[in-house]
């Protein structure tokens, strides 16, 4: 089993010449087959039918306006789930209080939780048969079936994106540098952007790229609180899958494409942020299960 | 005992807390409100009827054969991208959190077209007689895909941190590398394998929009528990939907109970004194 004399480090489990490229070369067939394909078959069907069918499709005024759908519900979900990541992670590194473990679990419930399951929640409390759901009706308010909704399912899904980037990172750095910055007089503000933002900047754009990813392609809890309305709350997703079962294949994968592109800038970023510290955090503290996105 | 002088503990508690309670805590009380609202007798009666119960088999199943798939692969995966060196390494392990970064329904419809019968894959499979689009298997594959990356990231860092003179020692005593895989390696994994499989298992239970397209739908038979609660709120039959998805958050919370108490015992081990 051991291996060629003049390796300059003892050879590891596993080093083995003949293991070694069994293994690396198993590992990339099945990785080719399971990841890299079915990437690589969208761009395919996408131009199946030609260039033509795919600027057609980009442009119709249905698929301009699920773009737009999943943009705005981005542009207020995204700002607000990031601001309540760095509520959650100031309040829960830098201070002790009762019950904080439960609140770092139910930070986490939105992760184990099916998006069928949150959407139906969510009708059963602005929706007619839920909480407030007559209430809102007789005050004319909508918020089901429209982008308000929308907003409300993306940010449960993504509630722990923001916050379980930072709360490792903010527990390993401790409170001494604030706790000296307040001591010479800086206000809490101050203090929170001269001293912690610039610690945990790269952390804090990993947890919000990875946050966008997912609000804009979510779709099992929105596709139950957006009424799937054609031209009207109908997301990116939402529209792949109405174009899909009318049996309008290649509009549905063109549409798809753009989502994939935006997975794989998801993805460009999250290496580059990697590689100034995000994300590749040890197993310590509060992680080891929350590896996983 | 050092004295807490840091401010914002009001403005940032307050914040979550409401955050928290709005978003997520209120709406899965009203779930659990609205199923708690039918009665024993009722409740029972829908979630044990034979096309629920037959859900809850294809979900569990096809969940557990994806998991133990990842199980391998994903083992296989993070090792030769901590131990080996070769090129293409880095994209590959950028591409394992595609998955992740995918949205589901992306995931469903190209899955769909690769293993439909006219398909890279699919017509490859179909004359050596395998069907895979609209038949359990192609939810198995769904599941493998959206789940694939918990196992890769959860062994990664336990497999980088490991001390290499733990195996020397080992090798200096004549164990083979099976043998020190089996009784030196793979028992520091454990913990960090067993986070990953139930965060796996845990995702593949609640998948919905990967499955939907690849999946026949067929009450019985390729119908997820997902889909199902799906289609009684398509029906109107909200008390049905309320009570089937009761049954997969619970599931959810009992899965998340392991999760932690398996997070608690791999901490034993990695935390250095």
């Amino acid at each position: 089993m051991n291996a060629v004399a003049s390796h300059k480090k003892p050879p590891r489990v596993g080093d083995g010449p003949v293991f070694r490229r069994v293994l690396i070369g198993i590992v990339l067939i099945l990785g080719a087959l399971l990841i890299l394909a079915p990437l690589l078959v969208i761009g395919h069907e996408a131009f199946k039918q030609g260039f033509k069918v795919y600027t057609a499709t980009l442009s119709h005024p249905d698929t301009r306006h699920a773009i737009m759908m999943t943009v705005v519900t981005a542009l207020i979900a995204v700002p607000i789930n990031t601001a309540f990541g760095v509520a959650a992670a100031w309040a829960i590194t830098k201070f002790d209080f009762r019950g904080k473990r439960l609140l770092l679990v139910v930070i986490e419930i939105p992760f184990s939780v099916s998006p069928i399951v949150a959407g139906v929640a969510y009708l059963f409390v602005y929706g007619l048969q839920g909480l407030f759901g007559p209430w809102l009706d007789a005050h004319d308010i909508k918020i089901l079936f429209a982008l308000p909704g929308i907003v409300l399912a993306s940010m449960f899904v993504t509630a722990p994106f923001v916050a379980r980037e930072l709360i490792p990172l903010m527990q390993a750095q401790g409170r001494d540098l604030e706790e000296a910055a307040t001591s010479l007089g800086a206000s809490g503000w101050r203090t929170f952007f001269s001293v912690t933002l610039p610690n945990v900047k790269w952390a804090l754009l990993y947890g919000v790229v990875l946050c966008n990813a997912r609000v804009m392609g979510e779709f099992g809890a929105v596709s139950i609180v957006s009424g799937n309305i054609r031209g009207q709350t109908n997301t990116l997703p939402l529209h792949i899958e109405l174009l899909y079962h009318d049996y309008q294949a290649a509009g549905a994968f063109a549409s798809a494409s753009i989502l994939a592109l935006l997975a794989v800038f998801t993805i460009i970023a999250k290496v580059a942020l990697e590689r100034r510290g995000a994300g590749r955090r040890k197993t310590q503290a509060t992680d080891a299960a929350s590896t996983g996105h | 005992m050092k004295r807490n002088v840091l401010p914002g503990l009001h403005l940032s508690l307050g914040i979550t807390l409401f955050y928290v309670g709005l978003i997520v805590v209120l709406p899965l009380s009203a779930l659990v409100f609205k199923a708690a609202s039918l009665g024993p007798a009722e409740y029972w009666s829908i979630v044990s009827s034979p096309r629920a119960v037959a859900s809850y088999r294809v979900t569990a199943f096809s969940a557990l054969i994806a998991t133990l798939f990842n199980l391998v692969f994903g083992l296989a995966l993070a090792w030769v991208l901590t131990r080996y060196r070769f090129p293409g390494r880095r994209i590959i392990d950028a591409m394992v959190d595609l998955p992740f970064a995918l949205p589901t329904a992306v995931a469903g419809i190209s899955l769909t077209a690769l293993f439909s019968s006219n398909g890279w894959f699919g017509s490859v499979l179909s004359e050596a007689g395998i069907k895979v689009a609209y038949t359990p298997i192609g939810i198995m594959i769904a599941m493998c895909f959206t789940s694939l990356p918990f196992i890769v990231r959860t062994v990664q860092p336990v497999l980088e941190d490991l001390d290499p003179a733990l195996e020397e020692a080992a090798q200096s005593l004549g164990g083979s590398d099976w043998t020190i895989f089996r009784k030196v390696i793979l028992p520091l994994l454990t913990p960090a394998l067993l986070a990953g499989l139930s965060l796996s298992f845990a995702r593949s239970l609640g998948e919905f929009g990967a499955i939907i397209f690849i999946a026949g739908n067929q009450p019985m038979s390729t119908e997820i528990t997902a889909l199902l609660i799906f289609i009684r709120l398509e029906e109107y039959d909200y008390q049905a939907a309320a009570a089937i998805a009761s049954v997969l958050l619970l599931t959810a919370f009992a899965m998340l109970a392991v999760t932690n108490w398996l997070q608690s015992r791999a901490l034993r081990y990695t935390v250095k004194g």
